[in-house]
């Protein structure tokens, strides 16, 4: 015979309070600050995430912790002053950063044509090598941020091979400066082009572990895979750039589309992904590293002989051992450091291939050595703008997933 | 079809509100008379001319000019490649223009960039707030009367106002103590920690005295008075 159980059976009033303290419950919504100091922000990115459980449901990026006025800074020195600025932009590419730069100014003047072909290769070089080294890092970061730490020591490992070659070719491993207007600060140094096939030959195989860790890894395909797709339209509308809008199927490549320097020269694909999400966005950038190398080891082979500045004492320094005995020279040298080089009047926009997106450069110049506006179109800027309408619904865990995938970097994000 | 064609039909469907199409150095540039039209004039841009992509936003500060302000779009689309840039003035005492976001959403930061760095505002933004700086900053850096070395102003409210978490906190080592107890982050106290590391070294060995040799880790219960009472 089963026990006797006295029941409670609550009054209307208590069910009713009750009620009212369930109601209280979910319509709790916690405030959580994400940044701006939180390993996965990749900087200074703060965003405030307002959860319901683990769900979020409104997400407010803050940004310009990092802002130092650089479009200000700009308007107050001349063009070659400006170019170490740009190293700061996306300080995880500055050869990409300083090639773009030069060659807006260089728009500007009207010279980009004028590029000789060895210049116009090197500069190749460098942009490709800046997204090889980008990527690795993002790869490393991202794979780190969802828990993968073997990843970032692999990555880490090539992309120190990538700064050993910066430091012989510029100088300087982070702050290169490597570019000039009307060329490059100097010609490869003997031995680089070996130095340069040799990285290519490791760092294909590096890419190639490095997948194998992760593309069917099933802990990092969980948490990336149908996370934050984000569609054809909303990539569009919201001007998303580079790896993040082919991730979402756009094929649009700057270096297809409006080709510059010698990119029209080289074989290389541009891949796309299907889904748009955070799987695909590491996907492309694996693919987008080994095309790189591609468009190296054809840089390489192909490289020519001859100058690497524009024969133009106006636009570009002349050899110092003429600047300190003949008077011409040291009259332009002398014009050219104080003064800037002379752009003409006008207003140019110059987009360039960036890793992580389209960069670009809007000068509005009234003659003389200093811009009067100088814009810069920021690629994490623009693809951050995207956050508060891809995080909602998401959980908390998952935006470091997401973070990572967009790969951006806050010092070009605030300039 | 080539930029210079569609210029030329938009042009076509706003005949009295832009001008000719200017090229320099192979870019199309138009004035618009009216930045009050801006967003009619893009949404027929965007819908039927296929300037799908919004590229960018800026403001130009034309000091000492009548109007002041230019605003420059940069268009562009994914499916004829081509570039447009559209430009209107905004005056300074009307520092206002109509906002896009109804057009590209992409334009929300662009505009709030330029609220912020200009002070231009937008009528009908949805969260027209201060992006770069912070909310209260008086100035607006991007104009021309704004000098390069800044203006004081009042930083906002901080949530350490005492020394940042990482200046002399009760975690932090101090370098070059003579063995590892004078230099592990035991017994520190951040309140009567001072910059100069050797009075920081002299006040380790008054802590010593004080309570003996650090035992292990955790907090010590009672910070010593600096006058000895």
């Amino acid at each position: 015979m089963p026990e006797l159980r006295e029941i409670q059976v609550p009054d209307t009033g208590a069910r009713a309070a009750q009620a009212d303290e369930l109601q209280d419950l979910q319509g709790e919504k916690m405030v959580l600050n994400m940044g701006p100091s939180h390993p996965a922000t990749h900087g200074v990115l703060r965003i405030v995430l307002e959860l319901d459980g683990e769900i979020i449901t409104k997400a407010t990026p803050d940004i310009g912790y990092l802002h130092r006025g650089d479009e200000k800074i700009a308007e107050n020195m001349t063009y070659t002053q400006f170019i170490p600025y740009t190293d700061r932009l996306d300080y995880l590419a500055p050869l990409a950063n300083n090639v773009a730069y030069v060659l807006a100014v260089e728009k500007l003047m009207g010279i980009d044509k004028q590029l000789p072909p060895r210049c116009q290769f090197i500069r190749v070089i460098c942009c490709e090598l800046a997204r090889v080294s980008s990527h690795l890092l993002g790869l490393g970061s991202f794979a780190m941020d969802v828990g993968a730490m073997t990843v970032f020591l692999h990555t880490f490992t090539e992309r120190e091979k990538v700064y050993n070659l910066c430091e012989s070719l510029t100088g300087a491993r982070f702050t290169t400066s490597y570019t000039r207007i009307g060329g490059v600060s100097r010609d490869l140094p003997p031995g680089w082009v070996e130095q340069c096939r040799k990285f290519c030959k490791e760092v294909v195989v590096n890419i190639d572990e490095t997948e194998t860790l992760l593309t069917r890894n099933r802990i990092f395909v969980d948490r990336t895979q149908g996370v934050a797709a984000i569609s054809k339209a909303d990539a569009i509308d919201y001007g998303l750039t580079g790896p993040n809008l082919r991730g979402s199927g756009v094929e649009h490549d700057l270096r297809k589309t409006q080709p510059y320097l010698v990119y029209d020269q080289l074989k290389f694909d541009v891949p796309i992904g299907s889904a748009g999400d955070c799987y695909d966005r590491y996907l492309l950038r694996v693919e987008e590293m080994r095309q790189s190398v591609r468009i190296l080891e054809q840089c390489l082979d192909k490289l020519p002989g001859g100058p690497v500045n524009v024969p133009d004492m106006k636009i570009v320094l002349p050899p110092k051992e003429r600047v300190l005995t003949r008077m011409e020279e040291l009259i332009h040298h002398f014009i050219n450091v104080t003064q800037g080089v002379n752009a003409p009047p006008g207003e140019i926009y110059f987009a360039h291939e960036n890793p992580k997106g389209e960069l670009g450069f809007y000068i509005d110049s009234k003659g003389g050595g200093t811009p009067y506006r100088l814009k810069i179109r920021s690629p994490s800027f623009v693809n951050l703008s995207i956050l508060p309408h891809v995080l909602p619904g998401l959980m908390v865990s998952d935006v470091v997933s997401v973070l990572g995938s967009f790969d951006f970097v806050m010092g070009e994000c605030d300039r | 079809m080539t930029a210079l064609e569609l210029a030329n039909q938009l042009k076509a469907r706003f005949p009295e509100l832009l001008s000719e199409p200017q090229e320099f150095r192979g870019e199309l540039t138009m004035k618009v008379a009216d930045a009050e039209r801006l967003p009619e004039i893009c949404g027929v841009a965007k819908k039927e001319l296929g300037f799908d992509y919004l590229v960018d936003i800026t403001s130009i500060d034309n000091y000492g000019e009548d109007p002041r302000f230019t605003l420059v779009y940069h268009l562009y689309g994914y499916g004829h490649l081509r570039y447009l840039r559209l430009k209107a003035d905004v005056s300074e005492e009307k520092n206002e223009a109509p906002t896009l976001t109804g057009v590209w959403r992409t334009a929300n930061w662009h505009e709030r960039e330029i609220f912020d760095m200009m002070g231009i505002r937008f009528r009908g933004h949805p969260d027209l707030r201060r992006i770069l700086m912070w909310d209260g900053y008086p100035y607006y850096p991007l104009r021309k009367d704004f000098p390069l070395s800044g203006k004081p102003s009042d930083l906002p409210e901080v949530a350490f106002t005492q020394p940042a978490p990482l200046m002399g906190g009760p975690f932090v080592t101090i370098a070059g103590g003579k063995d590892t107890i004078s230099r592990e982050p035991r017994v520190r106290i951040p309140q009567t920690d001072a910059v100069d590391m050797n009075a920081r070294l002299e006040r380790r060995k008054d802590i010593k005295a004080a309570h003996g040799e650090a035992r292990g880790p955790g907090p010590i219960e009672k910070a010593p008075k600096k006058d000895g009472n």
